[in-house]
Order: structure tokens, then C-alpha cells, then sequence
């Protein structure tokens, strides 16, 4: 109880004195916030990316694709095959018909609103029932493609991001002009920067003949794609992987978001030490600054304990405000923020939105405090060294 | 008067400033009854306030022993130093070294910290201390609305509130003015005779030393006693 008495004693009044020691406590405070911003920044970028990566993958959903394809650009599959997958077990079957869709995936040139740079732009043909095998995906303007005909819907966060797919305009890729005549929402996730067209009029305007590139599935439930897995593979007509959309997409997802990480973590550690050597500042400063008032409370008896305690507590809470400071910042200027990139796995723009999220604000708070604990341990334990005689001799 | 409350046996104190070795106090030998009010004058640099920083267990001799009211200070580890000073010496610094952040009776209350008396105890106590020194009305102020006399005041005050035997006073007049000062020393007077509290202070000034009740003259570091006016 004595103890924990002196300790808040001593604390409220290094507190009380922090006015006077602003610009010194501020330096700590904005070196700590820079570090948690840029980290959470960082990121958030990796956050955003992996969401909108995931929230597209739904675990009742397959994605049949050529063995061995890395991507959708990589693989290829005939109707002949398609036609398999349709009658496969597992398949959900609405009216008997296998809800599927089979997919055909090419890359535009598109200039992006944002820098007038040319970006890979995903254009999917895709098959009548595209809406059923996603979750969450609906037209939120204007109205569906016509099976036949050159028009195209645009998600809509590449409707925003790049230029000329607005409602009603015409955009020409290569020789072939296309209509939009709708926008589609899919929950955020990575289908909102594609095109999508009648999947037979984008074969026909590349080309591609009756070739498809995916095969997307929707499963009776979950535990029926264990099935489906088995059947394709034991069936010596085709040569395919399977996978639930979660998987695929997390799979995809993980190149660039691990770029991210490994650029993230390493600029934050730098930063970091950088900091703890202007928290080391400030409470040195601290330190000194209260050298008389170290030194009167020891003569009056207050523990040596007490003071580091005191001393490395001040230095912790400069640091959690800095912690707070650099948190709310990178909250308030870059969560929701909509940035493009390419995608390692698809060679396409994603889309998608930083996320500052709860657990990277509470990762940032966590660096902030072992900050504020390594920058104060030093100056509290010169503060509770302090050779009380000497030092009241001195002032 | 009592027997020794203090006793210093062989004290030396030696400082060592970079290859330097200054010796401030040499073989000293001291006793202090309980109810004494002993001065200490002597030139700058003479140990005055070595001494009273060993009396305190502020400081350790080099060589010899510190025993105060049977404690041997030299033995004791830095926390049971501090954990004596709470209970058993009071100090009365030259510039008061009230915290300036806090109110007079926030001041006086501090030592009380250390102890186990809850808030409303500590309160009380306070509360008294400053009557004792004729502040009752300034507890709520802050050192900077006091004046010079006022502050040291309320130093003494925070000395006495855990009501230890030993007060230690280092030049608690040095700042004030004549009359200020007569003040001071008339109520460390008034602590010594009326409220038996032994009192050690180190001064330049005789007409200060006039105050107590003996008067001990250092010099290089050795003692000389000479009978107080």
C-alpha cells in the first residue's frame, strides 16, 4: 500500500509537471506517432488487400481450373469439359439445371482516374447464372448484359478507379466498342474491379473459340465439395484442380499481401528504434528536469522503487498518447481508402480499401508501449540512482 | 538533557573529484542528546552540510559509524535509509524545495505518503502541522503564491507532520530577511522546547546560531565546541 501510494504520488506529479516539459515530452510523442501511423498504414494496405481478396470466397462455391494453373489467366478448358463439371456430383441443381458458370478471363488496358496510368483491367465473360455462384454480388445500376450483344457491367469499384466505364458510355478494346449498361456491387470484395460480359461474346472478340478458363461452382453445402474434388479427379476425361473460392482467392491473396508484410515490418522496426531514442530524450530530460524534485522526495524518505516505477510510467503514457495520436491519424486519413494494385497471382488491378482494423490499431498501440518501456527503463533508473546528497548539493 | 539521541564515532568522509581526493571530514566524533538544539557554523567547504547529510542518512561516511535513536545508519541498504528517513528525521532545506505543483497542505502532506494513514488521516494531520506553523489559512495555496518566509514555513511543517525526533535544517534562513529569518528560528525554538524535537542546522550566521542551544564550529573537516551566547 505504501509503496503503490509513493508510486502514484511520484507519477502524478511528473504528470502535473508535463506542461512545463512540453516540447521534450512532444518529441516522443510525435516520434511514437509516426512510428504507429506508418505502421498501421503500412499495414492497413495488407489488411484491405487480404479482404478484398477473402470476402469474395465463399466456402460452398468451387472453382474448377486447369491442374497446375497458378492463375485463371494460365489455365484452359474445353466446353466438352465444362460439360462434365455440370453433371459432376456435388453440383446444386436448381429446376435441373447445375447452377455454374463457366468463365472466360482476358486482361484490358484501361487508363486509371487517379494518374492517367494504363492499368491490366480484368475483363470476365461469364456465364447466365454468374450472380448465382457469388455470394453477395448484385446490380446496383442500370441493368444486365443482353446474352449476344457487345455490352458489358462494371463493378463498381473499378468503375470509380478507372476511366470511361461510366453508365451508358462506350469503350473500345482493341477493335471491338462495348456498352456499359450496368454497374454491379459485390460486397467489396476483388469481383468489383472486373468486367463482366456474356462470356460467348467475349470468345467470339478474342477468339478464344468454345475454350473457357474456370468453371465456377456452387455446391449443394460446404462438405459437398470433398466429393466433387473426388469425382474430377478420378474421371480420366479431365485434368483439373479444385478448390472453394476461400481457398483460391486466400492462395492468391497471399503474394502480395506477404510483399506488403515484409516491407511493413521492417520499416516499423526502424522506426521504432528511432523512437525509443526520442522517448530516451525526453525522459532524460524528464529526469533531469526534475532532478530537485527526485532529490527532495528521497530525502523525504520516498523509495528508490517508486521512482524508476514512476519514471518509466511517465514514459509509457507519453508513448501510448503518441500511440493513440499516430493510430487515430492513420484511421481517419487511410482506412477506407481505395487504391489499386497488381495482383501477383492474377496479373490484374485489384481494387481495394486500406483497413486500419482493430487488431492493427491494438499492434500499434502494443509497439508504442514497449517503445515507452525501453525509451523510460534507462532514465528511471538513473532517476532512482540519483546520489540524493549530491544532487540536492547541485541544485 | 537526555543521553545521545546521535552519535558519530571516527567519522570520515571522503570525496573523490576526478584524481582528487578531498578529505571533508576527518575522524569526527559527535554526540547529540535527545532535545538538543545544536548549531553548526563554519566557513563554505568545512563538511557543515556533510555532517548533517550523514546525520540524515543521506550520505555515508567512509569510515566511522552513524547511530541515531540506536539505529547504525552505515549498515543499512539504501531501502531501509529511506525507509528510516519517513519515520524518524525531518529536513528543512535553505530553499524549501516545496514541489510547486502541488498546495501548501498537498506539500506537508507528502511524508505522510509513507505511512499508512488514509486520506482523511493525512488531512488531518496536515492540517495540524500548519497550524503549528501559523498557516492554517495558506493550505490551499501554491508555493508561488507564498511568500519566501511562508514557503519555509510550510517546509517545516512537511519536516515535523510524521512527527519525527530529528530535525535536520540546512541554512533554513539563508533566504529570508532578518525579521523573516528571527521568525523561523523562533518557532525551530518553539519545536525544540515545546515539542521536544531534537534540532541539528547547519548556519553561516551567528546571529542565527544565537538561536540554539550550543553552537559547534567546523573547521577542515574537525570539530570545536564552543558555548552558545
Amino acid at each position: 500500500m505504501r509503496i503503490l501510494n509513493q508510486v502514484l504520488a511520484v507519477t502524478r506529479l511528473n504528470i502535473l509537471n508535463l506542461p512545463k516539459r512540453i516540447a521534450t515530452s512532444m518529441v516522443a510523442i510525435v516520434g511514437v506517432a509516426a512510428v504507429v501511423l506508418v505502421f498501421a498504414a503500412v499495414l492497413s494496405m495488407a489488411k484491405g488487400f487480404e479482404r478484398t481478396m477473402t470476402r469474395a470466397g465463399a466456402t460452398d462455391t468451387a472453382i474448377v481450373i486447369r491442374s497446375g494453373s497458378t492463375s485463371e489467366l494460365a489455365s484452359g478448358l474445353g466446353n466438352d469439359q465444362v460439360l462434365i463439371v455440370e453433371t459432376a456430383p456435388g453440383v446444386l441443381r436448381d429446376g435441373g439445371e447445375a447452377v455454374v458458370s463457366a468463365e472466360l478471363y482476358v486482361l484490358v488496358d484501361i487508363r486509371k482516374k487517379s494518374n492517367d496510368s494504363a492499368a491490366n483491367v480484368p475483363f470476365r465473360g461469364v456465364g447466365s447464372r454468374a450472380f448465382d455462384v457469388r455470394d453477395s454480388t448484385a446490380l446496383i445500376e442500370g441493368r444486365m448484359f443482353e446474352p449476344g450483344k457487345n455490352e458489358l457491367i462494371v463493378g463498381r469499384a473499378a468503375q470509380s478507379e478507372f476511366k470511361g466505364l461510366e453508365l451508358g458510355a462506350a469503350i473500345k478494346f482493341g477493335r471491338t466498342e462495348w456498352n456499359v449498361v450496368g454497374v454491379f456491387a459485390a460486397d467489396g470484395g476483388v469481383a468489383e474491379s472486373e468486367i463482366w460480359t456474356d462470356v460467348r461474346v467475349l470468345q467470339g472478340a478474342y477468339r478464344r473459340g468454345n475454350s473457357f478458363q474456370t468453371v465456377r461452382v456452387r455446391l449443394r453445402d460446404t462438405g459437398a465439395i470433398a466429393g466433387l474434388k473426388e469425382a474430377l479427379r478420378n474421371d480420366p476425361r479431365l485434368d483439373v484442380d479444385v478448390f472453394s473460392e476461400r481457398q483460391f482467392y486466400s492462395t492468391q491473396a497471399e503474394g502480395t499481401s506477404t510483399f506488403i508484410r515484409v516491407l511493413g515490418y521492417p520499416v516499423t522496426i526502424l522506426m521504432a528504434i528511432g523512437a525509443v531514442f526520442g522517448a530516451l530524450n525526453s525522459m532524460y530530460s524528464s529526469v533531469s528536469a526534475r532532478g530537485k524534485e527526485i532529490a527532495t522526495l528521497r530525502a523525504l524518505g520516498f523509495g528508490p522503487l517508486p521512482v524508476l516505477i514512476s519514471t518509466i510510467f511517465e514514459s509509457t503514457l507519453l508513448a501510448l498518447a503518441g500511440g493513440l495520436l499516430g493510430g487515430a491519424i492513420a484511421f481517419l486519413a487511410f482506412n477506407g481508402l481505395t487504391v489499386s494494385t497488381l495482383s501477383n497471382a492474377s496479373f490484374s488491378q485489384v481494387v481495394f480499401d486500406f483497413a486500419v482494423t482493430g487488431d492493427l490499431l491494438l499492434q500499434g498501440l502494443v509497439t508504442a508501449l514497449i517503445i515507452g518501456l525501453i525509451g523510460g527503463l534507462l532514465p528511471a533508473i538513473r532517476a532512482a540512482r540519483l546520489p540524493v546528497a549530491q544532487a540536492l548539493r547541485e541544485l | 538533557m537526555s543521553e545521545a539521541l546521535a552519535e558519530l564515532r571516527g567519522v570520515s568522509r571522503v570525496y573523490q573529484k576526478g584524481k582528487e581526493r578531498v578529505d571533508v571530514l576527518h575522524e569526527l566524533d559527535l554526540d547529540i542528546p535527545g532535545g538538543d538544539f545544536l548549531a553548526i557554523m563554519g566557513p563554505s567547504g568545512s563538511g557543515k552540510t556533510t555532517l548533517l547529510n550523514l546525520l540524515g542518512g543521506l550520505d555515508r561516511p567512509t569510515n566511522g559509524t552513524v547511530t541515531v535513536g540506536g539505529a547504525e545508519l552505515s549498515s543499512m541498504s539504501n531501502n531501509q535509509l529511506s525507509n528510516w528517513r519517513a519515520t524518524h528525521v525531518g529536513f528543512v532545506f535553505q530553499f524549501y524545495n516545496l514541489l510547486p505543483v502541488l498546495t501548501a497542505q498537498k506539500n506537508v502532506e507528502l511524508p505522510l505518503l509513507l505511512t499508512n494513514f488514509n486520506a482523511r488521516e493525512r488531512a488531518e494531520r496536515a492540517a495540524i502541522a500548519l497550524d503549528i506553523v501559523g498557516l492554517s489559512d495558506r493550505a490551499r495555496h501554491l508555493p508561488r503564491e507564498l511568500s519566501g518566509g511562508q514557503e519555509q514555513r510550510v517546509a517545516i511543517a512537511r519536516a515535523i507532520v510524521s512527527d519525527p525526533t530529528l530535525l535536520l535544517c540546512d541554512e533554513p534562513t539563508g533566504d529570508l530577511d532578518r525579521g523573516t529569518a528571527d521568525e523561523i528560528l523562533g518557532l525551530l525554538q518553539i519545536l525544540n522546547r515545546e515539542h521536544g524535537k531534537t534540532i541539528v542546522m547547519v548556519t553561516h550566521d551567528a546571529q542565527a546560531a544565537e538561536f540554539a542551544t550550543r553552537t559547534l564550529h567546523v573547521d577542515k573537516g574537525q570539530l570545536e565546541s564552543r558555548a552558545a551566547a
